[in-house]
């Protein structure tokens, strides 16, 4: 069978790819554009490691499939810094040590940009609960939840 | 495996009907899992999203009735998200944002919840509570079927071939009248209703209960709808509440597993119904005043 020619919007550039009916949008993002910032975790939506976002809403990539991606807008953590400037997110979660082997980092940070998006001034329960489907098996949580309520009074100090 | 976007219901009943293998697509949350593992191997995804008015939530008013129409593929927390709905139907909504993390919410669905036709969906009971329609599309039309009729067994739904829902409807109540959906967890969030409760009510200008009905989730092969008339004609006292839970107790038929017991899922259930119905009246209180 052909493949399925999808053109989507990845991090603000048009993109084309082929892909097949089963292939996910996080199997696309790593395997066919080179994107690997995204991880595979669980594969099954529990882990949160592969967050994006689509048209805006926050989805693990693993959940969706590359064929859905055609006409929408998709979000991933190599969008998140511009040029070589960190987000204030990336740079509190390096200065806060808020990540220890680094593989839920990706997807928290995608998920935590998009919170503070839609809430810039979160109290730690919304924090806890808008994250509680990012595992860290390393479990730094503490950190994890000091650096984005920390990120989000810097950021507000600035606005 | 194919991919298909069908633009209209017609093209849908017509991929699916060709197809007994093909299966139908919308939040992907429970199906992409099963996918993925090896569960099920379809022939065909059918991607309802781009079917006009599956992604709609919009208020009926028509000589069959008025009330909410909720696309089958409108994500929980769109609904959340939507004022209006939250305000007229806040156990319903309450239900559908407990499924799963923020990432499955901004796919999953109440349709899907209730396809998958798992005992503790935590979007189920609040519908069966507010007695919603099921529109389910088919080769030989359209019906609208009670919740209580779409899963039959675990895993099983009463959908035939070439059938899908395209939407949910729930009938507009009065301005005194509300709902609650309570989920009992030994953890916080991400996990699956030991017992699930609600609890769907009326009151008359003084406060009295003149209509109510509740339902159980989690605790049989399928959702219950469990007669809540103990608290008709009371003001939610505590008599008429413990009646109320005794009635929840009695009706539930849990199985024992490693995460509840049947002593303890009966017990909860009737704490549940007690707590349910407190919150669905101060909100109907609240609605009235």
């Amino acid at each position: 069978m052909s493949r399925i020619h999808v053109n989507t919007t990845v991090n603000g550039d048009a993109v084309d790819y082929l892909c097949e009916a089963e292939d996910t949008l996080l199997d696309v993002l790593r395997d066919t554009l080179d994107l690997t910032g995204s991880k595979e975790g669980c594969a099954s939506g529990d882990c949160g490691a592969c967050s994006v976002l689509v048209d805006g809403r926050l989805v693990c990539s693993c959940l969706v499939l590359g064929a859905e991606a055609e006409g929408r807008t998709v979000e991933t953590i190599e969008g998140m810094a511009e040029g070589d400037t960190l987000h204030p997110l990336q740079k509190n979660f390096i200065n806060k040590a808020a990540l220890q082997c680094g593989i839920c980092t990706p997807g928290i940070l995608v998920a935590a940009k998009n919170l503070l998006e839609k809430n810039p001034d979160p109290s730690e329960e919304e924090v806890r609960y808008w994250l509680a489907g990012n595992l860290c098996r390393c479990t730094g949580y503490d950190k994890i939840i000091r650096a984005v309520l920390d990120t989000a009074a810097e950021m507000r100090g600035a606005a | 495996m194919k991919f298909q976007s069908p633009q209209t219901v017609d093209d849908a009943i017509a991929m699916l009907a060709a197809d007994t293998n093909a299966r139908v697509l919308a939040g992907g949350t429970d199906l992409l899992v099963r996918l993925r593992s090896g569960h099920i191997s379809p022939s065909a995804i059918v991607d309802i999203k781009h079917i006009s008015g599956m992604r709609d939530i919009t208020q009926e008013d028509t000589p069959e009735g008025s009330g909410w129409r909720i696309g089958a593929a409108v994500s929980c927390a769109e609904m959340g998200e939507h004022a209006g709905l939250v305000a007229a139907y806040p156990g319903v909504v309450e239900g559908a944002e407990l499924i799963g993390s923020t990432q499955v919410q901004g796919r999953c669905t109440m349709v899907g919840n209730l396809c998958n036709a798992g005992p503790a969906g935590d979007s189920v009971p609040a519908m069966v509570a507010a007695g919603a329609l099921i529109r389910v599309a088919g080769p030989n039309g359209t019906r609208d079927v009670p919740v209580l009729d779409i899963p039959v067994a675990p895993g099983k739904t009463s959908l035939t071939e070439g059938e899908f829902v395209t939407s949910v409807f729930l009938p507009a109540r009065p301005d005194n009248a509300s709902d609650a959906y309570l989920r009992f967890i030994p953890r916080t969030e991400m996990d699956i209703a030991v017992v699930g409760c609600a609890v769907n009510l009326t009151l008359d200008a003084q406060g009295t209960v003149t209509a109510a009905s509740m339902s159980l989730g989690a605790v049989g092969p399928k959702v219950k709808q469990v007669d809540a008339s103990a608290i008709v004609g009371s003001t939610c006292d505590d008599a008429s509440l413990d009646a109320l839970a005794a009635a929840a107790t009695e009706a539930a038929t849990p199985i024992d597993d490693k995460r509840g017991t049947i002593a303890f899922r009966k017990d909860v259930s009737g704490v549940l119904a007690k707590r349910a119905a407190k919150i669905a009246y101060t909100r109907a209180k609240g609605a009235s005043a």
